[in-house]
């Protein structure tokens, strides 16, 4: 099976568990079972080649550009990864189908199962570091999904959360640590990387590069002092707490120590840091989960404790240490995920986890005794167990170490975390399945179905098989080894056995054992004392700093963000200016290149009549009707400037917007108060006035500017020119732009066009919907209202001129290719026709005459120009290609056709349709239910005479 | 020439901004506006400025002035009239639900701050509601 498709299954197969609960929990379980079998089987079908030694690859080049490929590559070390996420994965699903109650969701529950899987088997299965980052900050994403699945428990959110803080910030950390290694090896590719030994230890960036990356790997497997965080993750349901913290998530910090363990280990800075690290997490997490009454709790620092172990044994650099740290990841995963889903047996048959509640469960629960037992014995590292045979290469490795000069510090320390560890092993048996059976448990205990100890079954099969049989395991371990030295070493000649002679190891391993069975002995007054000692409580610190920081992004925010709109306008204004500032003093702008077009005196006059009427707007706007009239001076002056320079279409275009927007204030301003208010202080004026000037003195200085010297590069207009007829078949190079070179522009445009007109409807829907229209239907006019709503003259004039300009529309529109014109200005000169209609003869009146919804017309304009752009398609060609051709149907003269005019015929309905929308929208809302229209243009006051007017009607 | 046209944007620039800073939402919308015809004519004037030479092609004509500007510029004017339509829309809704048409949330911490005593404010809304309830 393709790597691809391993890597892909659980994502894709993550949509299907939320379908089939559906279908009932079974069917639920068992897709989400088989989704993980199916990868599980693509996984086994490379078996062969990689323990034959060979490096199976996949590529696709996505990003070549910045270096991020999809290149997957599966060796010995990603293959026994996969096997162990994909293994234990399925056992976890088959486990977690009968822990979940009906309650839970399950197909949320499996769905975000199968996202972690997928994102774990990325990791161990990708080539590259960038893709291997992403995967990595999937797995932090999907595992606080996991965690924090109980909604309900402010434990497991709090747990969740803190999860993601911890493992996020390494991350982010890595990141920066991926991209200088990236940077020195001059290559993003993992195998590349791995073969760059000498120049990534000799480079300088060696240490940042290598702090950044173990701050990611220790955070993510929750090495001292980054521990904390997995204890509160317990909060999760126990088949995650099975899955993430024995196989995946807290491994994936692990995988990627012995993934890049060739290119960064062997230097003092890794030993030092990894080694000591690896040892204080290890004495430390064993020495609280001894006093741990929480069962899951004790797991949990025991887990801590053995990934100290592995990530020690990773430190120390030797072969053999690399070799007993593959062994123990395989044999930690094996008979940690059987504890938990022990511990979680005993949670869901008894009711609690509270280690001093239970005992005595020996006689009741047989199987799940029988199975903890041989698993809490494994990880004491009792012979004939596979955790006895690793333990045993640890304290081997740790015996012949040499750490701050002294030959005794890491064996000692290694001795005292194996008694520890096994005096915690030991406690689980004892205190919860040996003594006396108790007759105050929550609640009946007895042995679950077959579902529940099934899975820990077969890992515990696992646990006595390598135990007594290890030369079974040994070509893997040695396969694994070999990917992980790469060629930096020769793997070591020697055999997984279980009898080595009376070995140092041997000696310190007995210690262990039997300090661990004293130390249980004299548990009680021990747990008085530690109960004693103070201890700094993790979780109170990490909420220290939390507060601390959200403390000061509030306050940073509460200071910029603090609901002052004009405080926001004026500190963009003066960044934006001063940014422009800081570039206009620091560059460098050449000599003046353009002769200046001669002054006239027409466009000099236009120039005062604008100034005159801004500086007016600026003193006069508390008037807001004279405002609004000054701003239309402006805008036809905007207008006619643009005809005297060139820009017929945007002259036309100015004008016609022009007279909807003043339309559309204007109905605003029958709502809102006709005068502002004078509330600012003089000096506060003064200042708005400078950061205007300031402002406006940027803008001019700059246009001046650029309009004084050519262009400094070869612009692309000039392409435009020579191919507007050529390839678009018009003459008006802007309209064949708009509708051909940047159709894609213009298509975009119009449907956001169409988005505004809707959301002023939907906004207005919803005022209408709420208490206001009750304010607006008893609103009294707050000026005098016409003796004549709809006055004689403007009735008739419009309703005569109506044809006219639609016809003058239609024409504008038709010549738009070639002449000034378009969709864009036909639409708003039929649209202001309209609204011309509905001023005059009144809201109702026209309303019922108008046949299409509005709505519709912006749908059919944004699927007309869609439709155009597809038609494309049909011919071969990319989205929007146009077409023209030129024909002749006598007696008219030759006229040509172009595919373009569909489309511009969809900009033009949207137009129409999105301002037709939207002032109709505004005149909703003045609109009232009892309004009396008359058909008749004579009617002056309709309500005068209603009986009469009704029953001509009649 | 050019220098008409660079302070007439410096002009509008200037007063847009100096109603952007205002109070009131409608000063606000007026100043947005003429902060739009200022930047349109920038984004037009950045294709140098040419009189009688329209992009439009004719026989025998050699230069024409740069019609790109313009038909970025052409969308960029309806779109403006899209937003300004949206933002008075929304400008309309706050004061008609809130009776307030002040731009900036006043006090910290208070929930109901849009709506503040002012004598001297014109409240058209609520005295017709009193007067229509009695």
């Amino acid at each position: 099976m393709s790597l691809f498709l391993i890597v892909a299954l659980p994502f894709l197969g993550a949509l299907l568990p939320g379908l089939m609960i559906e279908a009932g929990r079974r069917a639920c379980g068992l897709t989400a079972f088989f989704i993980s079998l199916t990868a599980f089987v693509g996984l086994m079908t490379h078996v062969p080649a990689v323990m034959s030694g060979e490096v199976i690859s996949a590529q696709v080049s996505w990003l070549p550009d910045f270096g991020l490929n999809l290149n997957l590559f599966l060796d010995g070390l990603g293959l026994f990864f996969a096997m162990l996420i994909l293994g234990i994965g399925m056992l976890v699903i088959v486990y977690a189908r009968y822990y979940l109650s009906r309650d839970d969701n399950m197909g949320e529950f499996y769905t975000y199962l199968l996202l972690f899987q997928g994102a774990m088997v990325g990791i161990v299965l990708c080539d590259n570091i960038l893709l291997l980052l992403i995967f990595w900050e999937l797995t932090s994403l999907s595992s606080f999904l996991l965690i924090g699945f109980w909604k309900h428990l402010a434990e497991g959110r709090q747990g969740a959360r803190m999860a993601l803080t911890v493992t996020g910030m390494g991350g982010l950390a890595m990141i920066g640590g991926m991209l200088i290694l990236g940077q020195i090896a001059g290559s993003y590719d993992i195998q590349v990387i791995l073969q760059n030994r000498e120049a990534i230890q000799s480079s300088e960036l060696y240490i940042p590069a290598l702090l950044l990356i173990l701050l990611g790997c220790f955070t993510k497997s929750a090495q001292f002092p980054f521990h904390f965080w997995l204890p509160h993750a317990m909060a999760a349901p126990t088949p995650v707490s099975a899955y993430l913290h024995s196989a995946t998530m807290v491994k994936a910090g692990i995988f990627l120590m012995a993934r890049l363990w060739p290119v960064l280990s062997g230097t003092d800075a890794w030993f030092m840091i990894v080694t000591s690290a690896g040892l204080i997490t290890m004495v430390l997490g064993a020495l609280i989960a001894i006093f741990k009454n929480d069962l899951k709790a004790l797991l949990a620092f025991s887990t801590v404790s053995h990934l100290g172990l592995i990530t020690m044994l990773l430190g120390v650099g030797t072969p053999y240490a690399a070799m007993a740290a593959v062994f123990h990841i395989l044999n930690h995963a094996t008979f940690k995920a059987a504890l938990f889903m022990s511990a979680g047996i005993i949670d869901h048959e008894t009711h609690t986890r509270h280690i001093p509640a239970l005992g005595g469960l020996r006689k009741l629960m047989p199987v799940t005794f029988t199975l903890a037992t041989l698993a809490a014995l494994s990880m004491a590292g009792i012979p004939l167990l596979n955790g006895f045979l690793s333990k045993e290469m640890m304290l081997e490795t740790a015996a012949h170490l040499t750490l701050f000069d002294s030959h005794l510090l890491v064996p000692v320390a290694a001795t005292v975390g194996a008694l520890f560890s096994a005096a915690y092993s030991f406690r689980y048996i004892s205190h919860v399945f040996l003594g006396p059976v108790r007759d105050d448990y929550p609640a009946h205990p007895h042995d679950p179905p077959r579902g529940l100890w099934g899975p820990p079954a077969l890992l515990v099969v696992l646990v006595v098989v390598i135990g007594v049989a290890p030369f079974l395991a040994e070509p893997l371990v040695m396969q694994v080894t070999a990917a992980v030295l790469g060629e930096t070493a020769e793997v070591p000649n020697i055999h997984l056995a279980i009898w080595h002679g009376v070995t140092p190891a041997l000696k310190m391993s007995g210690i262990a054992v039997v300090g661990g069975i004293l130390l249980l002995l004299a548990y009680a007054p021990l747990s008085k004392i530690w109960e004693a000692l103070p201890r700094p409580e993790a979780k109170a610190i990490f909420d220290a700093i939390m507060d601390l920081f959200v403390g000061i992004a509030g306050r940073v925010t509460r200071a910029l963000h603090n609901g002052s709109f004009t405080m926001y306008a004026a500190i963009f204004t003066l960044t934006v200016t001063a940014v422009g500032a800081h570039a206009w003093f620091t560059g460098e702008t050449g000599a003046a290149t353009r002769a200046l077009l001669p002054l006239e005196p027409l466009p000099l006059a236009g120039w005062m009549l604008l100034v005159l009427a801004t500086g007016f707007l600026c003193f006069m706007h508390r008037d807001r009707l004279l405002a609004l009239v000054l701003m239309g001076v402006v805008g036809v002056i905007v207008s006619l400037g643009f005809n005297y320079l060139s820009a017929p279409d945007l002259a036309l275009t100015q004008l016609s917007v022009e007279v909807v927007t003043i339309i559309l204030l204007l109905l605003a301003l029958n709502f809102l108060p006709n005068r502002t208010p004078a509330e600012s202080s003089s000096g506060r004026r003064l200042r708005d006035g400078l950061i205007g000037i300031v402002a406006g003195l940027g803008s001019a200085g700059l246009i001046y500017t650029i309009m004084t010297r050519n262009f400094a590069f070869q612009s692309i207009s000039d392409y435009h020119l020579e191919n507007s007829y050529k390839g678009g078949g018009g003459t008006n190079v802007v309209n064949v732009t708009l509708v051909d070179f940047r159709g894609f522009d213009t298509f975009g445009e119009i449907i956001v066009l169409g988005i505004a007109a809707l959301i002023i409807y939907a906004l207005t829907e919803a005022l209408l919907g709420g208490p206001v229209r009750a304010r607006l239907l008893n609103r009294k006019p707050d000026q005098l209202r016409a003796g004549d709503a709809h006055p004689l003259m403007m009735v008739v004039v419009t309703r005569v001129m109506l044809p006219v300009v639609l016809m003058v529309g239609v024409y504008i529109f038709l010549r738009g290719h070639n002449e000034p014109g378009g969709g864009f200005i036909a639409g708003l000169i039929v649209a202001i026709a309209v609204v011309v209609q509905y001023m005059a003869s009144g809201f109702a009146w026209a309303d019922a005459r108008i046949r299409y919804p509005y709505h519709g017309i912006i749908g059919a304009g944004v699927l007309v120009a869609g439709l155009t752009g597809i038609g494309a398609w049909f011919f071969g060609k990319p989205f929007l290609t146009s077409a023209f051709g030129y024909f002749r149907i006598p007696p008219m003269e030759e006229f040509e056709l172009a595919t373009a005019m569909g489309f511009d015929l969809g900009v033009f309905l949207a137009v129409v349709g999105a301002v037709m929308l939207s002032l109709e929208s505004y005149a909703r809302l003045a609109r009232r239910s009892n309004d009396i229209v008359s058909d008749h243009a004579m009617d002056i006051d309709p309500s005068r005479d209603d009986a009469q007017t009704e029953g001509q009607e009649g | 020439m050019e220098l008409l046209v660079a302070s007439a944007v410096g002009v509008l620039t200037a007063a847009g901004v100096y109603l952007v800073l205002r109070l009131r939402t409608f000063p606000v919308i007026i100043g947005t506006s003429l902060l739009s015809y200022a930047v349109n004519i920038f984004l037009f004037a950045t294709g140098r400025l040419a009189v009688n030479q329209a992009p439009i092609l004719r026989d025998g004509v050699e230069t024409y002035t740069d019609p790109l500007p313009q038909a970025l510029v052409l969308t960029a004017i309806v779109i403006s009239f899209g937003m300004t339509a949206v933002v008075v829309m929304i400008a309309l809704g706050s004061y008609l639900s809130a009776n307030d048409d002040h731009v900036n949330q006043r006090e910290e911490g208070q929930p109901d701050s849009g709506r503040v005593d002012e004598p001297d404010a014109p409240r058209p809304g609520d005295g017709a509601t009193r007067e229509a309830l009695q």
